[in-house]
């Protein structure tokens, strides 16, 4: 096909480059290629922040890893937000690796964290610790799972568009939780979420986030071999790659796209109860801080690898986190961190586009048409 | 000659003009190693946490602080980021660690348990005086007064589109858009509605809550339907732009709040009370370089500087507006006027000699302390955050956001 395209082009005008697919790339390649990207980034960011705000660059540079990493408990706290991030993006994995668009993450963590509000407030002082924290993780699971599985049941029975109904349920569960913290807020009407006292994830080695991360950590590691290693991962990958390759060799597709959402719904769920039991001890509807439209990002940019996951979140995490401290410093406004962090995203994702293809220079007719 | 003249007059002033910069700075109290955090919901794009943050600039410079001695964090959420912050500012040194929304508090309380070296402030709170901590304090200002005084001009209004036969006196009916029907927002537009009645008896007025501190579409459309509603005045408690522009968009008068709106909405502001939180600034950055005992719970009044009103914009203000203003308030800090007297209103038809309020914040929301006495409800003196949540006659509200 393509070479049938280059051929016309060439006989009526060649044009100064063509793009190809790359087959493989060695990996000296691709990640020169990443850093290459981010030299340049970082060289445009430098411009820009000369240009705008008259400040040394490189040390605006030096902010933004002081604000990352500066102190042990801001090293702490970007393990712990990349933590939860992490968990919605290997959530949303299988489901993108099925090419089953799950944009509805945010309603999912947002109806698993309404879940485990719910024991807290209604059973908290009733049970002991170690069984209500279990109950709370149950239900978080069970709520996000369900939340996941409405629209793969009715994608699987009315073939109808998931990428618009994940989205519409987020609006919904919003609406919902929006409820509650009205309901639930002390003072009465003041908008205010409670404080849930009951339930709370305890401390290990005197670390409050440490839970959080082990969790997450393990969750990762189960869901990488799931994916590479297991019967059901592969599934997941051939009903990706061709509903009918699926079909022909006796996969039973509907099965695979509803068991995947409940795990990719059920996780999420995990991801609420972190929120609420193991970091805000509370409940409200941006709870989730949009962490399930950029888990969307992280999984993509690192492929649907639940390894390289761990690379994508920390640098979304690290790059907010850094974007903060220089409104700090410098007393600019939020809009100014944002476009650095924009720009430097920007790049990296660019980056992967010149691994994947190559650009070729048509200055021979002879390499042209080859 | 001449120019030689001038260049060593300049040359003086400018030595002049040192000295005096220098002395300036030698007199300030605040030793170099003090340091202050703020910690805002929002930027200087959000009206509330402009306000703030203009107080904190001016009560700073006018104590000499440096800017190495002054942190702001802003964009701070009310979730656990906001405990990270404060903690963050405490490692980094601060004295005084200030935060400036009402959904902050759980998360500064847990800072100040963590931190007792650290001075918590925490503004529009209500748990300091039932925690007690010695380091965890709320702040507030009896912004009801200033709304009354801004009442007062829209009544005036009224009172000038009556007399020009614009409307009879039964149609002087004003719209509010609140946040949440919440005791804060409720004590500030009943106080405004019976600062417009004190003035214009007839008046009646609607309120529509939006269920958001912040946002300008919702707040805007609130405004609107108020506006169809055959409202002809329109004041707001929430944070955004959304109900001024309206106003200003459909010509109908808008007593503002937070501050003025004026160079936006030429010709429908009217007058704006706002809090100056740049008193409570200087009081806090005093107590503790003087190692003085911070007020559990603060609150402050015209006296003070604390509660404000902006110029009155003449143009559409009506006549003899400024000095009803100043009249009445010269009555509400002599205390001949109050503004929650029994005398001035009912509810369902009756006056009332007691109210049990719920000023101690629990879970089970229980009406706790009793707040009228001496013919009027004490609002903001049990603690300092508003509490006064009755819903008086010739208020109707339209929707309800708790």
């Amino acid at each position: 096909m393509s070479k049938i395209k280059n051929t016309n082009v060439s006989n009526l005008h060649t044009p100064p480059f063509h793009i190809a697919k790359r087959d493989d790339i060695v990996w000296w390649k691709a990640w020169s290629i990443r850093a290459i990207s981010i030299i340049l980034a970082l060289i445009i960011c430098g411009v820009i922040t000369v240009a705008l705000t008259k400040l040394n660059p490189v040390s605006v540079y030096l902010t933004m890893i002081d604000g990352a990493v500066g102190t042990s408990r801001l090293v702490w706290n970007l393990f712990q937000n990349t933590a939860i991030l992490l968990c919605v993006s290997i959530a949303v994995t299988p489901a993108f690796k099925m090419r089953f668009w799950n944009i509805g993450a945010e309603g999912q963590i947002l109806i698993g964290g309404l879940a485990t509000a719910t024991c807290m407030i209604f059973i908290g002082d009733k049970l002991p610790t170690p069984m209500l924290i279990f109950i709370m993780l149950l239900s978080s699971i069970l709520a996000g799972a369900v939340w996941g599985l409405v629209p793969a049941y009715l994608k699987t029975r009315f073939n109808s568009n998931e990428t618009l109904f994940t989205l519409m349920m987020n609006y919904i569960a919003i609406q919902i939780v929006a409820y509650f913290t009205l309901e639930w807020s002390v003072p009465k009407g003041s908008g205010t979420p409670r404080t849930l006292e009951f339930g709370q994830l305890p401390m290990l080695f005197g670390q409050k986030y440490l839970i959080n991360i082990l969790i997450v950590a393990v969750l990762t590691i189960i869901m990488y071999i799931y994916l590479k290693y297991s019967k059901q991962g592969y599934e997941i990958s051939v009903v990706g790659e061709s509903e009918n390759t699926a079909r022909y060799i006796g996969i039973n597709v509907k099965k695979v796209i509803l068991r995947t959402m409940a795990i990719s719904g059920a996780i999420c769920g995990v991801a609420g109860f972190l929120l609420v039991a193991g970091t805000d001890h509370s409940l409200k509807s941006d709870t989730s801080a949009g962490r399930g439209f950029t888990a969307i990002m992280v999984s993509w940019l690192a492929k649907f690898n639940p390894v390289f996951m761990v690379l994508t979140s920390l640098l979304i995490v690290f790059l907010e986190k850094g974007a903060s401290k220089i409104s700090e410093v410098y007393r600019l406004n939020s809009s100014f961190s944002d476009i650095i962090t924009g720009i430097i995203i920007f790049f990296i994702i660019g980056s992967e586009f010149f691994i994947n293809y190559k650009i070729k220079f048509n200055k021979k007719e002879k390499e042209a048409n080859v | 000659m001449k120019k030689i003249i001038s260049i060593l007059l300049v040359a003086v002033m400018l030595v002049a003009s040192i000295c005096m910069l220098s002395s300036c700075g030698k007199e300030t109290t605040v030793s170099n190693d003090f340091k202050i955090g703020f910690i805002f919901l929002h930027d200087e794009n959000s009206t509330y946490d402009k306000n703030f943050l203009d107080a904190a600039e001016a009560a700073t410079a006018e104590l000499g602080l440096s800017a190495e001695q002054v942190i702001y964090k802003t964009n701070v959420p009310e979730g656990n980021e906001c405990y990270e912050a404060a903690a963050d500012l405490a490692d980094q040194g601060c004295d005084v660690v200030f935060a400036n929304s009402f959904g902050h508090e759980p998360y500064i309380l847990k800072a100040a348990k963590e931190f007792p070296e650290v001075q918590f402030c925490h503004a529009t709170g209500t748990t300091a005086h039932t925690e007690k901590l010695p380091n965890f304090h709320n702040a507030f200002a009896s912004i009801y007064e200033g709304r009354y005084l801004a009442g007062i001009a829209a009544g005036l209004k009224l009172n000038e589109m009556i007399e020009a036969g614009k409307i009879t006196a039964d149609q002087a009916k004003m719209g509010y858009v609140g946040a949440y029907t919440y005791a804060e927002v409720i004590s500030g537009y009943t106080s405004f509605y019976l600062g417009a009645k004190s003035v214009c008896p007839t008046v009646t007025m609607e309120v529509q809550f939006t269920g958001s501190w912040y946002d300008e579409a919702l707040e805007k459309e609130a405004a609107t339907k108020l506006l169809s509603n055959n409202c002809v005045l329109i004041s707001q408690h929430a944070d955004s732009m959304g109900a001024p522009t309206a106003c200003e968009n459909a010509g109908v008068p808008n007593v503002s709040y937070n501050g003025s709106t004026e160079a936006a909405c030429p010709n429908t502001f009217i007058v704006s009370s706002r809090i100056d939180w740049a008193p409570y600034f200087k009081y806090i950055i005093n107590a503790a370089t003087k190692n003085e005992e911070i007020a559990l719970d603060w609150c402050e009044g015209f006296e003070a500087g604390s509660v404000k009103l902006t110029d009155v914009n003449e143009k559409v203000a009506a006549k003899g507006t400024k000095e009803a203003i100043e009249d009445a308030k010269a009555k509400l800090v002599s205390g001949e006027i109050k503004v929650f007297d029994t005398a001035n209103f009912t509810v369902e038809g009756k006056k009332l000699d007691s109210y049990l309020a719920d000023v101690d914040t629990d879970a089970a929301y229980e009406k706790d302390t009793e707040a009228i006495a001496d013919g009027y409800f004490h609002e903001s003196e049990y603690r300092s955050a508003p509490y006064f949540d009755l819903q008086i006659d010739g208020i109707t509200l339209l929707n309800s956001m708790f």
